[in-house]
């Protein structure tokens, strides 16, 4: 490096405002081209049959599978390939993740793909592997989740949730907001009065006790809740690829 | 050796502006502690409103008050300001048997699933972002933040510029650094890979960051040499590009006053946000900023010069202009659009020959000193970093490749590829400049034991294989497995027999996370023991003169063989 030289990148040597500029703009570039495309391209915001935000206890269960990391070992995506397609279902379509801040896309399949986990097992077989995951799979090596089970679901603050989506363009309506709690608590309960959620939320909303245990809303309401409707909101029989070509 | 300040406005400023800062935002902590109802936050801003006041108190006490009222701040001498940097260089050693050991655990959590514990708090899920975090943010943060601030006071020829902002920079840092990986245990993550602090603490390293370029460049501007060395390049492009992403992908809005927030962006574009900021973290984080220690230590060690000025400008900016596409990459056959897979894939290609540049660069240094591999295992371990970074890069693009990827994505061989650019790159440059700066940085005459260096080496070295080719085998196989149809067309495996299947192959790679680890505390022996004086009775490690006249003799006739009097 003895070399002591003039020219242009000899400028740039001396000028340490004039390198901090020419290398921030550099590093800019590559991310402006491949970003900014993706929040205006019709592929990229397809508005696809039977999308929906997340019902109140759909949210919790997913803010509780963010919060211990299954997306370190489950991936959400399934990729357009004959074996995904028979192991997992339908290839996932970029409208399937609209609503989701954050994706839950995962980049590891230390455990199956879960995009489509949505009923293909019951309730009970849910429940049981979360709390046990070896009396059900016995190669299995999840960890135990048995807490959900015992822990009163505090949602006490899921209307701020909601409101914080709706801010960021999820279509909650001011009604969504207040009904909130209603929502969530009636969703896991057999013997509420359901309309307003399934009014809000339509028709295929799963309602029911999920942990099987009818007197107390549980975090494992909130999970189970959630894994049974992953991958379930787009009907795939009617879905057209040729009205959403990529 | 003091330097007494007048007493004026702006030294009371000085004295008193940063104090009543640190107070402002311990009150502030205060506030949020008092009113959230979020266990966690409460925690965190508990955490916070003692670091603060803990941080005003230490300001306001490092001056000094004198007998007339005034005060002075003891400057610590016209040399370079190496407090800061010993206490980054015991900072490294610490966190990278924390992040080294929280590896080793969750690695043997995939073996036997026991180890779990049943607790929320050990669970894989909460554990594994600790380990990334305090392997790449603990870990490397501290080893960049160390040695720039050595590397780049040494090639300005200048002090360090505002060394109490530099004492912000490290224990700001730190602070960062517990409130993620409490966060993780305690289930605070916003669950975007290598970003998953909430929003309060990436608020909190926005402005540390910011505190850590004023530092580095204004050390820049105050250099008494006309150029600037292209070790700085690297770790002005690194601090710089990682402000940017570290800004773009955390964007996100607080629920009420707690610890979650939820991200700006949804589905694809979050996918791909995450995805460039996750890449880049590689590529600015763990390639840019560790190119800039090679770009010093390995000249500095072997005693040569950088091989080519010319490939150095080449490589740089190519290097910088090329990473930041490479991000879809991580997202090929999913729900991101073809047009932006295939780019990311083609520049992910084409990033392979600047990687190979810096390789050529940091190996070619060594021309006329090839030597030294053999007789020095600081030059030793630097050429293996390099090696190793070479592979990577080879190996990154390669896996980049669609069709490849289609084999490798979501399997133990994207795993393997990163901890063969973790453990060997980064690592060993890392482990190599601190076995450079210690000694000089308590004033040694050497290190402990050189000895012990050769042994942490191929300690490593062997952890290393064993990890990298039981993931690359193993993740090959799962691959295949997950894809294999049977002459009736129907898939063979299911997915738990996979699983089982992986277990001799997690327990090799255990095994070779206990090699690394083993050679990591031979590291905190051997830097503890030279800082504290010592120096081990050992033989050198060279064979000792080439000639040795006692062997150089012809045989006596019938006798028996001589024994050599050396």
């Amino acid at each position: 490096m003895a070399s002591a030289t003039g020219g242009f990148h000899g400028r740039i040597e001396r000028n340490v405002t004039l390198l901090a500029v020419l290398a921030l703009v550099t590093v800019t570039i590559g991310g402006i081209v491949e970003l900014v495309p993706l929040f205006f391209m019709q592929n990229t915001l397809e508005k696809v049959e039977g999308m929906r935000p997340y019902t109140p206890l759909e949210l919790a269960g997913r803010n509780i599978y963010i919060r211990e990391g299954c997306y370190n070992c489950h991936s959400q995506m399934v990729r357009p390939f004959r074996d995904e397609i028979e192991r997992y279902g339908h290839y996932s379509l970029a409208a399937e993740s609209m609503y989701d801040h954050p994706f839950q896309w995962g980049s590891k399949r230390t455990g199956p793909d879960l995009a489509r986990v949505g009923g293909r097992y019951s309730d009970e077989w849910h429940v049981q592997h979360l709390v046990s995951p070896k009396s059900v799979v016995p190669e299995s090596i999840m960890p135990a989740y048995a807490f959900l089970l015992e822990r009163e679901l505090d949602a006490r603050d899921i209307a701020d949730h909601l409101k914080a989506l709706a801010r960021l363009g999820v279509p909650y309506g001011d009604d969504a907001v207040a009904n909130a709690l209603a929502d969530l608590r009636a969703q896991a309960d057999p013997d509420a009065d359901t309309s307003g959620l399934l009014a809000r939320y339509g028709e295929r909303v799963n309602v029911r006790d999920f942990d099987g245990n009818p007197g107390k809303l549980t975090e494992m309401d909130a999970l189970v809740a959630y894994l049974q409707m992953l991958g379930t909101l787009v009907d795939f029989s009617s879905y057209v690829p040729e009205e959403n070509r990529r | 050796m003091t330097a007494a300040i007048s007493q004026s406005r702006g030294a009371k400023a000085a004295r008193y502006l940063p104090a009543l800062l640190m107070f402002a935002l311990a009150f502030l902590a205060f506030l949020a502690l008092a009113l959230t109802e979020d266990r966690g936050f409460a925690i965190h801003m508990g955490i916070m409103l003692v670091a603060f006041f803990a941080g005003g108190l230490w300001w306001l006490a490092r001056f000094e008050d004198l007998p007339d009222g005034s005060f002075v701040l003891p400057d610590g001498g016209t040399g370079y300001a190496d407090d800061v940097i010993r206490a980054g260089a015991i900072a490294t050693v610490f966190w990278a048997v924390v992040g080294l050991f929280a590896g080793v655990f969750i690695a043997a959590q995939l073996a036997f699933p026991v180890l779990n514990l049943g607790l929320e708090y050990t669970s894989f899920g909460r554990l594994r972002p600790l380990h990334t975090s305090a392997v790449i943010f603990a870990f490397g943060g501290n080893a960049l933040i160390a040695t720039s601030f050595w590397v780049v006071q040494r090639t300005c020829r200048a002090r360090l510029f505002a060394p109490g902002l530099a004492w912000f920079v490290f224990w700001g840092y730190q602070l960062f650094i517990v409130l993620a990986a409490s966060g993780y245990v305690l289930g605070i993550t916003q669950s975007k890979e290598y970003a998953e602090p909430e929003w309060y603490v990436d608020l909190w390293l926005t402005i540390v960051w910011v505190a850590y370029l004023v530092v580095f460049a204004g050390t820049i501007t105050r250099r008494r040499e006309p150029h600037i060395y292209v070790a700085n390049w690297f770790y002005l492009a690194f601090i710089l590009t990682i402000a940017m992403l570290h800004i773009v992908n955390n964007l996100a809005l607080p629920v009420g006053l707690s610890s979650k927030s939820y991200p700006v962006f949804a589905g694809v574009q979050d996918a791909l946000t995450q995805w460039w900021y996750g890449h880049n973290a590689v590529g600015f984080f763990l390639t840019a900023g560790f190119l800039g220690m090679m770009y010093y230590f390995v000249p500095k060690q072997a005693n040569r010069p950088v091989y080519s000025y010319r490939l150095s400008i080449v490589h740089f900016w190519s290097l910088i202009f090329l990473y930041i596409w490479a991000g879809p990459h991580h997202l090929h056959y999913t729900a991101l659009p073809d047009w932006a897979q295939t780019l990311g894939m083609v520049f992910s290609v084409i990033l392979w020959m600047p990687s190979w540049g810096g390789m050529i660069n940091g190996l070619m240094t060594l021309e006329g000193a090839w030597d030294k591999i053999r007789t020095d295992p600081l030059v030793r371990m630097m050429v293996a970093a390099v090696a190793f970074y070479g592979m990577s890069t080879f190996e990154g693009p390669m896996m980049s490749i669609k069709a490849v990827n289609s084999l490798s994505h979501y399997t133990d061989w994207t795993v393997g590829h990163v901890h063969s650019g973790a453990l060997g790159w980064v690592g060993m440059i890392s482990f190599a400049a601190i076995y450079f700066m210690v000694p000089r940085l308590w004033g040694r005459e050497r290190l402990y034991s050189l000895r012990m260096v050769n042994w942490h080496f191929w300690l490593a070295m062997a952890g290393i294989a064993l990890y990298a080719a039981s993931m690359w085998v193993a993740g090959i196989m799962q691959g295949l497995m997950w894809r294999e149809y049977n002459a009736e067309g129907f898939l063979v495996w299911s997915f738990a027999e996979v699983v089982a299947a992986m277990h001799p192959y997690y327990l090799i790679r255990l095994a070779g996370g206990l090699l690394y680890l083993g050679g990591a505390l031979i590291l905190v022996v051997n830097v503890v023991q030279t800082i504290r004086g010592r120096v081990r009775a050992e033989a050198p490690l060279d064979a000792g003169p080439v000639h040795a006249p006692a062997h150089d003799v012809p045989l006596p006739a019938g006798g028996a063989r001589p024994v050599a009097a050396e």
